[in-house]
């Protein structure tokens, strides 16, 4: 069975924006609240491997990819959200039921400052645990220059 | 009468690749709960690979890890190359797959050294390393150095592999194939290696998908993936090897997916040296445009994620990274728990995050948190098992 068929299928209208960068590389945009939806199909249904996920800071806000991997079929899924608000970013956690899911949202949370609404233990995991509460080292506004004051 | 006890194993020494800190809750002799810390030694690579030019990056990555360190340059250029859509010379692709397949080699003999010396088997653990000592030497031969081969560029490699050096390789890995030979008999007759792994730090089917293992983590709970077959990248596709899967999920079948694979990187190895074409090794990459790419490899501890967006300058704006032990680690909160201390040790190593974590493990009884035993108590008790079991079974 074509996976990307059955992908699209699917998701059918949730599908914002298709970019196949190429025949292994393919990437779906959906809106932030359909994640959780789109995330069960894919882990649970489909049966696709959660590879990682991935924080970018861009100009329009952040972005949120999240890396399923077909191994069958040897392609990778990547499903794109845009978090536009930067100032109070929120998601939909996929860790309740995807473990492997657990650690990557806490790093992403401490790194970019993204919420993950429902994540069952959001703690850091790089950083140490008095980090300053506003300060997320991999936004593009942050000044790396500055010597970090701890207590 | 029995109360909890905490055992924190870690956090770092300098020699691990990622240190971790096992803080394992024990009642009596059994863990009952397992809480993984890692980020110790957290070097903030992705964020100093936005600060570099896209031929640095490859350097700065090889430097995430000494065991394994040209997996991660490999996962990179393999991003850069889907970036750029780029056709890499057919020659670089096998030296590529030669480096990196020597390089599992070399890492699997470690970990077989160091599992042997955690159950009490230290002639193991010599002769491994000894063994090993020639794949280091090739290395030396092929790029100049032992470790940090700095071999991976986009679009090529940066050294070739010359003629007469060639039968020297072939030769190496021939020469290692007795000594699977006797490490594989060793492993597979000897009754104590057997009582002591069998069984022990079971992942199952089911946890290793929910957890999304990989590597040879997966591979011995049956999970039939490899990067290199899957999602074939370098010369794999070239070449004819076979995937070594096991059923059961415990230490027994990772050591043995370990050492059945060194046998298939050797048949990789010889035939990438015999198909290898003359040509370019180089593709000689230019402009870096705007755009997006991921590339993943099997490194000898599973799949090692990289994903690179460029937006036209000559920096990556984002790097992301992910090493193969960071979703092997979380396992161990199934795989531990329900065994006996003297397990843990081994099962922590089974997944074969840099163990030398371990030697800094310091026991505490919960709530008074006083000092029971150290890290090398942990071994010796280990080892202790070993030596009773040896004395049980060749005593009957």
């Amino acid at each position: 069975m074509d996976t990307l068929k059955e992908i699209k299928k699917r998701l059918g209208k949730r599908i914002l924006n298709t970019k196949e960068h190429s025949e292994r590389r393919i990437y779906f945009d959906i809106d932030k609240h359909e994640i959780v939806e789109v995330a069960k199909l894919l882990f649970k249904e489909m049966g696709l491997r959660f590879a990682t996920a991935t924080g970018v800071d861009t100009p329009k806000g952040l972005e949120i990819i999240y890396h399923f991997a077909d191994d069958k079929e040897g392609k990778l899924i990547n499903i794109r959200v845009l978090l536009e608000d930067k100032k109070k970013p929120e998601i939909d956690s996929i860790a309740k039921f995807i473990k492997a899911a657990d650690w990557i949202e806490r790093e992403i949370w401490e790194l970019f400052g993204i919420n993950f609404i429902g994540h069952p233990d959001l703690r850091h995991l790089l950083l140490i645990d008095d980090w300053p509460k506003d300060d997320f080292p991999l936004r593009h506004d942050h000044d790396h220059n500055k010597e970090e004051k701890h207590k | 009468m029995s109360h909890k006890v905490v055992i924190p194993i870690g956090p770092y020494h300098p020699l691990q690749e990622e240190p971790e800190f096992f803080r394992l809750y024990v009642e009596g002799e059994k863990v009952v709960d397992i809480d993984i810390v890692i980020g110790y030694v957290h070097r903030g690579i992705e964020q100093l690979s936005e600060t570099k030019h896209f031929d640095q990056v490859a350097f700065l990555v090889e430097r995430i890890c000494g065991i394994c360190s040209t997996s991660h340059p490999f996962a990179y250029v393999n991003a850069m190359d889907d970036l750029t859509k780029v056709e890499v010379p057919e020659r670089a692709l096998y030296i590529r797959t030669i480096i990196a397949e020597l390089e599992r080699i070399h890492s699997h003999l470690l970990w077989l050294g160091l599992a042997g010396h955690f159950i009490g088997y230290n002639t193991v653990w010599m002769w491994s390393w000894k063994y090993r000592e020639p794949i280091l030497d090739i290395f030396e031969l092929i790029s100049g150095n032992r470790n940090h081969y700095a071999m991976m560029k986009p679009g090529g490699v940066r050294r070739d592999i010359k003629d007469q050096d060639i039968p020297k390789i072939k030769k190496c890995v021939d020469d290692l194939i007795p000594v699977l030979d006797m490490f594989k008999g060793a492993v597979m007759d000897d009754p104590v290696i057997q009582a002591r792994t069998k069984g022990v730090g079971v992942l199952t089917n089911h946890q290793a998908i929910a957890y999304s293992v990989v590597g040879p983590t997966a591979r011995a709970s049956g999970i039939k993936a490899d990067i290199r077959k899957d999602h074939p990248y370098g010369a794999y596709d070239r070449v004819d090897w076979n995937m070594i899967t096991q059923e059961d999920g415990d230490v027994f079948a990772k050591l043995i997916v370990r050492v059945l694979e060194m046998y298939e990187s050797i048949k990789i190895i010889r035939q990438c040296l015999d198909k290898m074409p003359k040509g370019p090794i180089d593709a000689n990459l230019k402009d870096i445009p705007e755009g997006e790419g991921i590339g993943h490899v099997e490194a000898p501890r599973g799949e090692c994620f990289h994903y690179v967006r460029s937006d036209g300058t000559n920096r990556p704006i984002r790097h992301k990274i992910r090493a193969p032990s960071y979703m092997n680690v979380a396992s161990n909160k199934v795989s531990a728990v329900g065994g006996t201390i003297s397990d843990a040790a081994i099962t922590l190593a089974a997944v074969d995050p840099c163990y030398c974590c371990t030697e800094r493990v310091a026991v505490f009884n919960k709530g008074s948190d006083k000092k029971i035993c150290n890290g090398w108590d942990l071994i010796k008790l280990s080892q202790e098992k070993t030596e009773k079991l040896r004395k049980e079974i060749f005593n009957k």
